[in-house]
């Protein structure tokens, strides 16, 4: 636990260090706050008390920034050759990897964090749905923690940082587009397989409001198998 | 601790890379790994440290398996790896602050153990600095000292003196050989008076194989095992000179050497040495003798014998 904890505390370091968690909160805050407030179906043209718009817009802007934020993870330490040193360190694989995962699940919270004053504001405006919001918050921690694993898996099977993004992207686009996109052409078995594993959709019915079990299960599952097979490519030290 | 290794390989696709090596290395010993590159040092190394794993055979460090508790055992182990890679962009005490947290070390003993490696590698200059603005050797010092934060029982450094300029390797051998008295130490190089100069063992392997192990000292008796000495004589002919010492009684050769001068190499039988005789004959004959040296087999020649086919 100690030494999940010690990475996951070097991780985050570095992303000050290197202003990486500079641009992306500014970048994040910004685009958010654009699309919200000032810009397209933004609060005040929809006319409700409701962060229905800065979810759709976290939606998209959380989908492109995470690949940027995992690349790094473990393609750096593969071309460099420091995950020789790390990982004939006292720690397990897993260690490296669920450390490596929860440092930018913090930086992650944190930027969400920043967004707590759009509904303080909202609130002021008009009756908000408290229920609504924090499942919404609460859709977005996981869907953040599915793409994080994701990219976490793409950046441990290169040592290209490029390669990893772009493979992160790939594969989060099946979950965030495609397999919504390909479940509305099929019917009956196949349609429904599809719908079950399109991200969008359990996050939408998270953010309506309603804690699902079944959503949670999904996206915990998601965050697992990517952990995991992060891990099995860690393990094989293929990558020179 | 002891690390014993038994019949160990590793293959990488078709190749063959360490291939049923056993040896066996007892605290308080400096081993010097030597071969040619490629032979399976590095291969070997990161077996120990549980970076790879192992195809057939098996490590045990103070007897537990390396294959069934590797994961428990890194905590005993300081590597330095080949190439000596570290995060650049880490300054020297929070990387070293880093591994020592990583290897375990407890919290109130971290900041300690942190400036003693500093004053003990000399880098207190340094130790602000981000570890890509050192130059290479300072690096090497830095690789040193997250190999040796947790005070390991075993030490395994790949090439650690590799970019070091002469006055630095000699500290760090000097240091190598202060630590290795109480520790169990491998170290690879290719510089073969390093192994001399710090190593109490020598292990040479080639193509995956040990070829020789032992001291300094038996690998040469071992390769040559004939004395060979250099005779320089004065008030004497060439010819009666290259004639009579060819006669005594245990010489298989003599050589006349290179230059004008009286002076020649002479072989003696295996087991038998020449060198009271050859003093005995100067003696009779009235001549001077000016030199008379033994000639001993050098390194090079040990190494270049066994790994050259």
């Amino acid at each position: 636990m100690q030494a999940i904890w010690v990475i996951a505390k070097r991780e985050l370091n570095s992303f000050f260090d290197s202003l990486m968690a500079y641009i992306m909160l500014v970048l994040f805050l910004g685009f958010s706050g654009f699309f919200t407030w000032l810009f397209g179906s933004d609060i005040f043209l929809v006319g409700q008390a409701s962060l229905g718009s800065f979810f759709n817009v976290a939606f998209w802007t959380l989908f492109f920034f995470i690949p940027a934020l995992t690349m790094r993870l473990l393609a750096e330490e593969n071309k460099t050759g420091t995950i020789e040193l790390l990982l004939t360190k006292a720690v397990t694989d897993q260690q490296v990897v669920i450390g490596k995962f929860l440092a930018v699940f913090l930086l992650v919270a944190v930027a969400l964090a920043f967004t707590l004053p759009y509904p303080v504001t909202v609130a002021s405006l008009g009756n908000l749905d408290a229920g609504q919001v924090v499942c919404g918050y609460l859709g977005l921690l996981l869907l953040s923690a599915a793409y994080i694993s994701i990219g976490l898996f793409a950046s441990s099977v290169t040592s290209n940082q490029i390669v990893a993004f772009l493979m992160a992207l790939f594969i989060g686009l099946f979950f965030h587009l495609i397999f919504n996109v390909l479940a509305s052409q099929f019917t009956g078995g196949a349609g429904l397989f599809l719908d079950a594993l399109s991200l969008s959709q359990h996050f939408e019915s998270i953010s309506r409001g309603v804690i699902d079990s079944t959503d949670v299960v999904y996206f915990l599952s998601v965050v697992f198998v990517g952990l995991m097979l992060a891990e099995v490519s860690l393990s094989k030290r293929t990558i020179q | 601790m002891d690390i014993r290794i038994e019949t160990l390989s590793k293959r990488y696709a078709a190749q063959k890379a360490v291939d049923g090596i056993s040896f066996e290395v007892k605290t308080g010993e400096i081993v010097g790994f030597l071969g040619p590159n490629g032979a399976g040092k590095s291969s070997t190394m990161k077996m120990i440290t549980g970076y790879i794993g192992i195809d057939e055979g098996d490590i045990y460090i103070g007897n537990q398996s390396v294959k069934q508790y590797g994961h428990l055992l890194k905590k005993h182990i300081g590597y330095l790896p080949e190439h000596n890679p570290l995060y650049l962009d880490m300054p020297v005490i929070d990387y070293l602050n880093f591994c020592a947290a990583l290897q375990g070390v407890p919290k109130s003993d971290i900041s300690v153990r942190t400036r003693m490696m500093i004053r003990l590698c000399g880098l207190n200059a340094e130790k602000h600095k981000h570890i890509g603005e050192l130059s290479k050797g300072y690096r090497q010092r830095v690789g040193l000292a997250q190999a040796m934060i947790h005070d390991p029982e075993i030490l395994i450094l790949d090439e650690p003196t590799t970019g070091l300029d002469p006055n630095q390797i000699v500290e760090i051998r000097k240091l190598i050989r202060e630590i290795g008295k109480a520790k169990t130490v491998i170290l690879s190089t290719h510089i073969l008076p390093e192994v001399e100069a710090t190593c109490d063992r020598i292990l040479i392997i080639n193509k995956g194989k040990i070829v020789a192990d032992g001291t300094a000292e038996t690998l040469r008796q071992q390769v040559s095992g004939q004395e060979v000495v250099h005779v320089q004589l004065e008030d004497a002919d060439r010819q009666q000179a290259l004639e009579s010492l060819s006669t005594l009684p245990y010489v298989v050769s003599v050589l006349p050497t290179e230059g004008a001068g009286l002076r020649f190499e002479v072989k003696s039988r295996g087991g038998h040495s020449s060198r009271r005789d050859i003093f005995r004959l100067c003696v009779d004959k009235g001549w001077a003798l000016t030199e008379l040296t033994p000639v001993e087999t050098r390194l090079e020649d040990i190494f270049r014998n066994l790994t050259v086919n």
